[in-house]
Formats: structure tokens, C-alpha cells, sequence
């Protein structure tokens, strides 16, 4: 034992090992009134570990060659020991990775943790989310099959409408004039080592700027403004070691089972998470009929195309897509509510948030299916398409979510924050 | 590009064009049925394997099915020599699209892009069709350039065109009838269909049994783990209120 005290004095003289240790574990205090929301930050970090191993893993298999790719991921499936345990666990992390973390921006809107002291720790919590999509989108191309191809086609196409630059931008990410080996090559650089890279640094970012200024909860009041005389730890804070080490177990374990149900006995989920014409090899001469996203897509593809072209470009739908998923970075600016939770929030912010909740997840469901699924609407309406003109509306209402927030969180009337968290 | 690109977005358009979709029989497979994989194996060596090729399948994956390495060589292995190479085929590319006009398309994973389902019902609507350069023509797959190459088994079928009257209401629909049958019964060609697709879906992914059984024993371990990691956190927060 003392020798062990010592090993451990000798590194302490030269790396800060228990200083960093009780910096941001035995000593970081977190609020004690967690609830349900507050598993998926964790749960995340989890799942990002779990991609880059499994990821190792299958890189040493698969083969980034348009002629062998496909091949290649059926090899792993097949004569890889355990390969297809390895394959279905990567897969399905993407899909849990974007539930989780569309869990974990939740958290952020409704207990408002955004806000004031925590812009920066927003922003950089976009960024990972905006690295996410990037990594999923140059992953989804590595299988090769023809939702992979269609899918980066018709995504890198979107940048060719942007005016003027736009077709050489669109040749410059493919490196050829379709998508090809070349491009196949390059998604396979930035899938493995450019992205994660990002995505890591970014992480430990995110990391600092919470330890920096202590987690929200659920009553978003500020637990730093109690803290106890003598000893300077706020009166509502608990030691995130052992306490939410324990506690997150506990939804770790219930995540896996959740992970593990879909991985053993669905880990197609019904074509959702492994679309079923990504098992037809890419055919650059075959565009298939309906080429629908990845389920995690859909709400922004399905604002990409309601909005209708202007002078026959598709520019404002791209730039609509892009703003839909930027427009949450000015979240900390928008909200001028009196309280950060929406337990002391007023009915019109939590109708807005509801309204925002229904077309996300209506946008989201349309985005997967073609425009006609729901017919057409009768002569009175030109024959319109009833998906599409519904579409139309909650692109509508998802954007005066935003644009509209600076005013009703300002009217809106809010109940009086408690002085202490409640449980 | 600009063309391109317009044509992707209007793409799922053409899906209603192609009209209302004929409703596929279930096929009802039973995926732990060896001996019925093991027949579908046969049919699809005898039948499929010439023109189509199962690339990612290898000979000797068979054994998961309880067939002996000498077993797989005596009775299914025509195309090649070593029972541990993949269901390739002789016949080139080029010389195929001449042939069908198209490529027949690899099978090892054709389960589960086309479903079972669809494959059932594929294998059992090919009808007489004397505009198509083969003769043949499908319900589920309309102008297919693949012959009906199970036809001397379930017979010839044909696409007859019924009229009805129902309370002055005129209705139309189409039927397979079958016009010469073949050497199976209609009862024998729906089991022997059954047992390809059974056999395909298994080709698919030959894990697939495996992995649920696995799963159960994952599961059943995650929900033993839960106990202690349970009881562990309420004895640390027993003081935390």
C-alpha cells in the first residue's frame, strides 16, 4: 500500500493525476436532482468509444475499392470470426449514437442548459453534432451499396446548386464527375481519421467547458450560488464520483439491452437502420426509384424538398436544409425567458416546444418516404400533394420555432425559480 | 448535373407511375428448418446456380446445416473442384447481358434486398408471354429478362383477363391460369419454392439463428448484471436526499 502511495507521489510530480482526478471526478459536483435526461450524455460518450473500436476493428477487413467494398463487408459478415457481431454493433451505433444524442438536445431545449453560462459549451455541442452528421454521411458511402451511392450522389449534388461555385465545389469533394472509386477512397479518409479526429478534440472540449461551469438540472437554477460556508461546495452538489459513476451504470446497462435487443434480433430495424436496397451492390447505371436517407436525415431532407425551386434552382431548398440544422447554434441568443427550465416556464414556450417536437418528428417520417405517400389532394388545391403541402407547413413551423422565440419567451408568463434544487 | 440532380428529387415520383402493387404471398419460411434449407440448397445448385452466382457463399458453409465436407462435394458441388471456394460461375458477364439483356444479378444477399416474400411470390407468377424475346414474363417483376427456368416442375401459366358484374358495377382483374401443368403438383411447386427461399434467406446472412441465440444469452446476462449495478447505486445514494 505504501508503496503504491509513492508510485503514486512520484507521478504526481510530474503529471496532474489526482489533481485532474478530483478536478473533474471525486471533486467536480454535480447537481443531485438529475433525472431520466441526464443518461444520454454519458451514454453518448459510450457509444463513441464503442464506434471507434468496433470501427478499428472492421477497418482491418474491409477494402476502401469501389470493385471490392461490397465484397469486402459480406466478407466480414461471413468469414470474419465474430465480423458480423462487429459489423451489426458499428451499424447500429450509428443510428443509437444520432437517438441519444437528439435525446441529449432535448435535455438542452427543455431545461434550457444553453442558456447563459453554458453558450460556449452549446456551441461546441453543435459542432460535435454537426461532425456527427458528416461522419455518418462519409460512413454510409463505405458500403457500397446503392442506397450508399444514390444517397452521397444526390448529397453532394445539393452543393452543386450553391450559385456559381457550385458545380466545381460538387467535382471537387467527388474528385470525378460522379461518384466514383476516387470518392469512395476519400469518404473512407475522412470516415476514419479526419472526422474522429474533429469529433475527439471537440469532445474534450465540450468536456472542459462543463466541468468549467457545472452541470444544469432539471430546475435550471444555478447550484453554485448556494455553496456551504465552510467547505465551498454548493449545498445541492454531489461528487460525481462514486455517485453519477454508479448512477450511469445503471443506465448503461439498461442502454445495452436496449443496444443489444437490436443488434441479436433486429439490427436491421425494419429498414431503417440497414436500408434494405443497400444489400443491391452500387450501380452507377441504375438510380433506384425512391432514395430516401438514413432515418436520422430525413427531417432536414424533408425540408430540402418542400421548399419549391426559385428560378429553377434548387438553391433555397439546400440553403433552407442548411439553416434548419444551423439555427440551433443561435439558440442562447434567441431565448430572452425569464427561467431556464420548463418546469417554470409558461404555456406558450411549452406549446411552441410541442409544436416543434410534432414537426420534427413529422418532417422526419415524410423525409423517409416518397412525396406521393399520402395522394393528392383534390381539384381545389391544384392537386397538390397532400405529404408535400404538409411538409411546406411544419418547415414553416420548425423555423418560427426559432425565428419567433425572441418574442414569446419575452411574453410568455413564467412561475418563480425555487432558491434550492427540488427533487 | 443540374439534370441529374432534378431527376433525383423527382425520382420517388415514378414509384406511384408504376401503379398499385400487387400483393405478395407470405412464404412462410421456417429459417431452423435444416432439412428444408437442405432441399432449397439443392434446387439452388441444380437450378439457379448457372446463370446466377452466390459470390460471398462458400460450398462449405453448408456443414452449418448438418451436411458432411464429402456430402456437400458428392451431391452439390458441379461447379468447382475445392468445397472451401465461393458459388461462382463459368459463364462471363458480357456473354450474359447478351444473352438475358441484363445481368443476372449475384445472390448471396438477394434475401434480404428483395425480401423473402417477394421472392416467394417472384418465383411462382411466371406466365406465357409471347411479346417477351424469352417467352416469359413475371407479376411481380414485370418484363423480367430471366426465363422461367423452373417451368418443365410447376407447368405453364398463363395471364387471363376476367370480367365481372357485381350489382351493374363492371370490374376487371387479372389471373394465372395454369394451362399445362408441370411435373410437380401446385402443392409440391409451393414447397419447393418455399424451400429455395427458406434456402436464399439463409444464404443471406447463415448467422442469422445463431445470432438470436446468442442474443437471448446476452440479454439474460445484461439483466443478471442489472441487479448488483442496481442494488450498488441505491446503497451509495441511501444518503443523498
Amino acid at each position: 500500500m505504501n508503496k503504491l502511495k509513492a508510485l503514486l507521489g512520484w507521478i504526481d510530480d510530474r503529471f496532474p493525476l489526482t489533481a485532474n482526478w478530483k478536478a473533474h471526478m471525486s471533486e467536480y459536483y454535480a447537481p443531485k436532482n438529475f433525472n431520466f435526461w441526464y443518461y444520454f450524455g454519458s451514454l453518448a460518450l459510450l457509444i463513441l468509444v464503442m464506434q471507434i473500436v468496433t470501427g478499428i476493428l472492421l477497418t482491418m477487413h474491409y477494402k476502401p475499392d469501389a470493385a471490392q467494398a461490397f465484397a469486402s463487408v459480406e466478407y466480414i459478415m461471413r468469414d470474419v470470426p465474430w465480423g458480423w457481431l462487429i459489423r451489426y454493433m458499428h451499424s447500429t451505433g450509428a443510428s443509437m449514437f444520432f437517438i441519444v444524442i437528439y435525446l441529449h438536445m432535448f435535455r438542452g431545449l427543455i431545461y434550457g442548459s444553453y442558456r447563459k453560462p453554458r453558450e460556449l459549451l452549446w456551441l461546441f455541442g453543435m459542432l460535435i453534432y454537426l461532425c456527427l452528421m458528416a461522419e455518418a454521411f462519409f460512413g454510409y458511402l463505405l458500403p457500397w451499396g446503392q442506397m450508399s451511392y444514390w444517397g452521397a450522389q444526390v448529397i453532394v449534388n445539393l452543393f452543386g446548386a450553391i450559385p456559381f461555385i457550385g458545380p466545381d465545389l460538387s467535382l471537387w469533394i467527388r474528385g470525378d464527375y460522379v461518384v466514383s472509386d476516387a470518392t469512395l477512397n476519400r469518404f473512407f479518409a475522412f470516415h476514419v481519421i479526419a472526422v474522429p479526429l474533429v469529433l475527439l478534440g471537440l469532445v474534450s472540449a465540450h468536456l472542459l467547458a462543463l466541468h468549467e461551469t457545472g452541470s444544469n438540472n432539471p430546475d435550471g437554477i444555478e447550484i453554485k450560488k448556494k455553496k456551504d460556508p465552510k467547505t465551498g461546495i454548493p449545498l445541492d452538489g454531489i461528487a460525481f464520483h462514486p455517485y453519477y459513476i454508479v448512477k450511469d451504470l445503471v443506465g448503461v446497462v439498461v442502454f445495452l439491452m436496449v443496444f443489444s435487443a437490436i443488434v441479436f434480433f433486429a439490427p436491421e430495424m425494419g429498414g431503417y437502420f440497414l436500408e434494405h436496397n443497400n444489400f443491391i451492390p452500387a450501380d452507377p447505371l441504375k438510380t433506384p426509384l425512391h432514395i430516401a436517407p438514413v432515418w436520422y436525415f430525413t427531417p432536414f431532407y424533408s425540408i430540402l424538398r418542400a421548399v419549391p425551386p426559385l428560378f429553377d434552382s434548387q438553391f433555397p431548398g439546400v440553403m433552407a436544409m442548411g439553416l434548419s440544422t444551423m439555427i440551433f447554434f443561435l439558440l442562447p441568443w434567441l431565448d430572452r425567458g425569464a427561467v431556464k427550465s420548463i418546469r417554470y416556464r409558461g404555456s406558450i414556450y411549452k406549446s411552441a416546444l410541442a409544436l416543434f417536437v410534432i414537426a420534427f418528428l413529422i418532417l422526419g417520417y415524410l423525409g423517409t418516404e416518397p412525396t406521393n405517400v399520402w395522394g393528392q389532394f383534390g381539384a381545389w388545391l391544384g392537386g397538390a400533394e397532400r405529404a408535400t403541402v404538409v411538409a411546406r407547413i411544419f418547415t414553416i413551423i420548425y423555423f418560427l420555432f426559432f425565428l419567433l422565440m425572441p418574442w414569446y419567451t419575452k411574453i410568455d408568463k413564467t412561475k418563480p425559480e425555487p432558491e434550492r434544487v427540488t427533487s | 448535373m443540374k439534370k441529374l440532380f432534378f431527376a433525383l428529387l423527382l425520382a420517388p415520383l415514378a414509384v406511384f407511375a408504376s401503379g398499385d402493387e400487387l400483393r405478395l404471398d407470405n412464404a412462410n419460411i421456417d429459417p431452423h428448418d435444416a432439412i428444408s434449407i437442405q432441399r432449397g440448397a439443392r434446387t439452388f445448385v441444380n437450378y439457379c446456380l448457372n446463370c446466377h452466382s452466390a459470390n460471398s457463399m462458400r460450398y462449405n458453409r453448408l456443414t452449418d446445416l448438418g451436411l458432411t465436407e464429402q456430402q456437400i462435394k458428392e451431391n452439390l458441388l458441379f461447379a468447382t473442384e475445392k468445397v472451401g471456394d465461393p458459388m461462382t460461375i463459368s459463364a462471363s458477364r458480357k456473354d450474359q447481358k447478351q444473352w438475358f439483356g441484363a445481368e443476372p444479378p449475384d445472390l448471396s444477399v438477394v434475401a434480404r434486398s428483395r425480401g423473402t416474400d417477394w421472392l416467394y411470390t417472384y418465383l411462382r407468377t411466371f406466365y406465357r408471354d409471347e411479346k417477351r424475346p424469352s417467352g416469359w414474363n413475371n407479376l411481380a417483376f414485370p418484363n423480367v429478362g430471366m426465363p422461367h427456368v423452373l417451368w418443365q416442375l410447376q407447368g405453364i401459366q398463363v395471364l387471363k383477363t376476367e370480367s365481372e358484374e357485381h350489382e351493374g358495377h363492371k370490374s376487371e382483374h387479372k389471373k394465372l391460369v395454369l394451362e399445362h401443368p408441370g411435373s410437380l403438383s401446385a402443392i409440391e411447386y409451393d414447397k419447393l419454392t418455399r424451400d429455395l427461399v427458406n434456402y436464399l434467406s439463409y444464404m443471406a446472412e447463415p448467422e442469422k439463428t445463431r445470432r438470436s441465440q446468442i442474443g437471448v444469452v446476452v440479454l439474460f446476462f445484461l439483466l443478471l448484471l442489472l441487479v448488483p449495478v442496481w442494488l450498488l447505486k441505491k446503497e451509495y445514494w441511501k444518503n443523498v436526499h
